[in-house]
């Protein structure tokens, strides 16, 4: 990075004059979008910072539209690095395809067949993408938290894509972007979340994302899957499904983790199957615009039977196109203008030397 | 506004060609030098509220005259075949559509607009916080073998219309590439030039030519604004307007005199 400063700083002999120009450049951005320089909890986003995460999605999915090079040279030179430490399908495979489409390099990094099955800390493999300059790091992580340490001790930018039972913001981000896209605008719509909310960081993330957005969500579980403190969170608590689901304008099933389910947290699988699966009959119920969301994987005739998932007003598989166009938006927002506060600083001290 | 900003701030150099003032309109090599030394001493003025001269270059029905002539300029020059005009976000684009308007008063039939960002190609992405993106529309028949004509409201350094054209290539293989403008200020930092233009002004560095139109800004005009060293000479330069669409006769010099320091990317 301060070898790509020196010719620029040479161009430019008078230096009063470069600070004046850093001030000017910096002029076009939105004055109330604050973009946090690691995306580790849905809360890190503020309302206008959100929407603006939502409407640049969108501009992102119109100039992607029908074209006939499905690549975006913006991010070209720039490394993402996938750091998957837990099992990941559609996750990792979005942000690797969101990051090529933005012609940036990945390298999708697993705790398999890496050096951590060898024993390796966290702390040293961050130190190794540090040294091999990421400039972002995509982490997941059984453990909640870990995304948050990691970005104390690299220079890029920490997304995180899932840590333990804690958050998962980029799924909350493509959730209220399907959402809009359905229903508009969020503000005053009802929705309402299903399943284990105690172990969904999917939970927790849009929970925090949809009330910033002013959407009224509604939490629907069995109280042992409900997690302690439920009542502080900015959404409504239920344990009867079917009252909840009376004219909602959007139903979220979580999934049935089945290897966090240590505990006896409900009976049998049928039995929570019946009063919190949703199928045709509670279909019915939501309100006739209404959709239905799955962050998947789905165990069908679980949560959800196959009827409902396949049927209208069923969003499953376009949330997994709408997760790549999102996280774009976010890798652009993040990357883009890196080398502005370093620029600055540098500006400055010229100036006043 | 649209401005087409320069990085450097605004300071008297080089003062550009007025038809009336044939001894500003060759800035001497002396003056030039004379200024850049200047304009440390009006960085403090910057910071206040500066002054600033604004000369309107294009009233409303000047700028109404120059779309109907530009549109007459299209027609002469591709006749009947495929014309697509795409606009650069946000003026490019309505002056696309009144482009497209006044060639259907004049053809019988309206030409395909579209708008097209390029927000996601710019090369200065790395420096500057990122900025929000605008609509990307392409007409539905696509811009394959089509007369592509990219309108955009200032052309300055260049670089804006470099990304629209890598932008182009995404999206599909046009037969033939124009551009049209409203206004070509100079200082241009790539090798690029217009195929339409509504006028040529000629501008010093430090100047600001900002657009307004009536669907963005609620009227149409075109102004020329220069910063006045508070410090330096007393008497403001003036700039009687040239006539619309004859260049002035010392843009080229001016151009050559204040060439562009090479970083800064206006749009």
């Amino acid at each position: 990075m301060t070898l790509a400063m020196q010719p620029r700083e040479r161009a430019v002999p008078e230096s009063g004059q470069t600070t004046a120009g850093s001030v000017r450049a910096a002029a076009p951005q939105l004055p109330e979008v604050r973009m946090p320089r690691h995306l580790l909890s849905a809360a890190d986003l503020d309302r206008p910072t959100a929407e603006h995460v939502l409407s640049t999605a969108q501009r992102i999915e119109q100039a992607m539209a029908g074209r006939e090079v499905r690549k975006l040279p913006t991010l070209r030179g720039r490394t993402v690095v996938n750091l998957f430490y837990e099992d990941s399908t559609r996750t990792r495979i979005s942000f690797e395809l969101a990051a090529k489409r933005l012609s940036a390099d990945v390298i999708n990094f697993s705790a398999k067949g890496s050096s951590v099955s060898k024993g390796e800390s966290l702390k040293d493999t961050a130190w190794t993408l540090q040294a091999m300059g990421a400039d972002a790091v995509v982490c997941r992580h059984s453990s909640s938290g870990a995304p948050q340490q990691l970005s104390a001790w690299v220079d890029g930018h920490v997304i995180n894509a899932g840590d333990g039972t804690h958050e998962h913001p980029t799924q909350a981000l493509l959730d209220a972007y399907t959402l809009r896209r359905h229903l508009g605008s969020l503000d005053g719509r009802r929705i309402v979340v299903v399943g284990d909310v105690l172990h969904s960081r999917v939970a927790r993330s849009n929970v925090l994302l949809l009330s910033t957005l002013g959407a009224e969500v509604t939490l629907v579980a069995p109280p042992t899957l409900l997690p302690v403190g439920v009542t502080s969170w900015p959404a409504a608590v239920s344990y009867d499904l079917d009252s909840a689901l009376v004219g909602a304008d959007a139903v979220m099933m979580l999934r049935v983790q089945r290897e966090r389910m240590s505990g006896a947290f409900f009976p049998t699988e049928r039995e929570y199957s019946r009063s919190y699966g949703l199928d045709s009959r509670r279909r019915e119920l939501i309100a006739e615009h209404g959709i239905v969301l799955h962050p998947g994987p789905m165990n069908r005739g679980m949560e959800i039977t196959p009827q409902v998932a396949d049927g209208a007003g069923s969003v499953i598989v376009e949330q997994v196109a709408n997760g790549v166009t999102v996280r774009m938006a976010v890798l652009y927002l993040l990357l883009s203008g890196e080398m502005d506060n370093t620029a600055t600083a540098t500006d400055s001290a010229g100036g006043l030397a | 506004m649209a401005t087409a900003r320069p990085v450097r701030p605004a300071a008297g150099d080089a003062v550009p060609g007025g038809d009336g003032a044939p001894d500003a309109r060759v800035a001497p090599p002396g003056g030039v030098q004379e200024s850049s030394s200047e304009s440390s001493a009006t960085e403090s003025a910057t910071a206040g509220p500066s002054r600033e001269i604004r000369t309107e270059i294009l009233s409303h029905s000047d700028i109404a005259r120059t779309i109907d002539r530009i549109a007459h300029q299209i027609l002469e020059r591709n006749g009947d075949r495929h014309v697509v005009l795409l606009g650069i976000p946000t003026r490019g684009v309505h002056l696309a559509n009144r482009l497209s308007e006044r060639l259907a008063a004049f053809a019988g039939r309206p030409a395909a607009v579209g708008s097209l960002d390029i927000t996601l190609y710019r090369d200065d992405l790395r420096r500057n916080p990122p900025r929000a993106l605008e609509e990307t529309r392409l007409p539905d028949g696509g811009i394959d073998d089509a007369i592509v004509v990219l309108v955009d409201d200032v052309l300055y350094s260049g670089r804006t219309v470099r990304a629209a054209l890598d932008a182009l290539r995404d999206h599909g293989r046009p037969a033939v590439v124009q551009l049209a403008v409203l206004v070509d200020r100079g200082h241009r930092q790539l090798p690029i030039r217009a195929d339409y233009v509504g006028k040529n002004i000629p501008t010093a560095f430090g100047d600001d030519v900002s657009v307004r139109l009536v669907e963005t800004d609620g009227s149409d005009s075109v102004e020329l604004a220069r910063a006045m060293p508070t410090s330096g000479p007393t008497s403001p330069p003036t700039l009687p307007p040239t006539s619309p669409g004859t260049p002035g006769p010392g843009a080229r010099t001016a151009t050559s005199t204040t060439a562009p320091q090479g970083r800064g990317t206006p749009s």
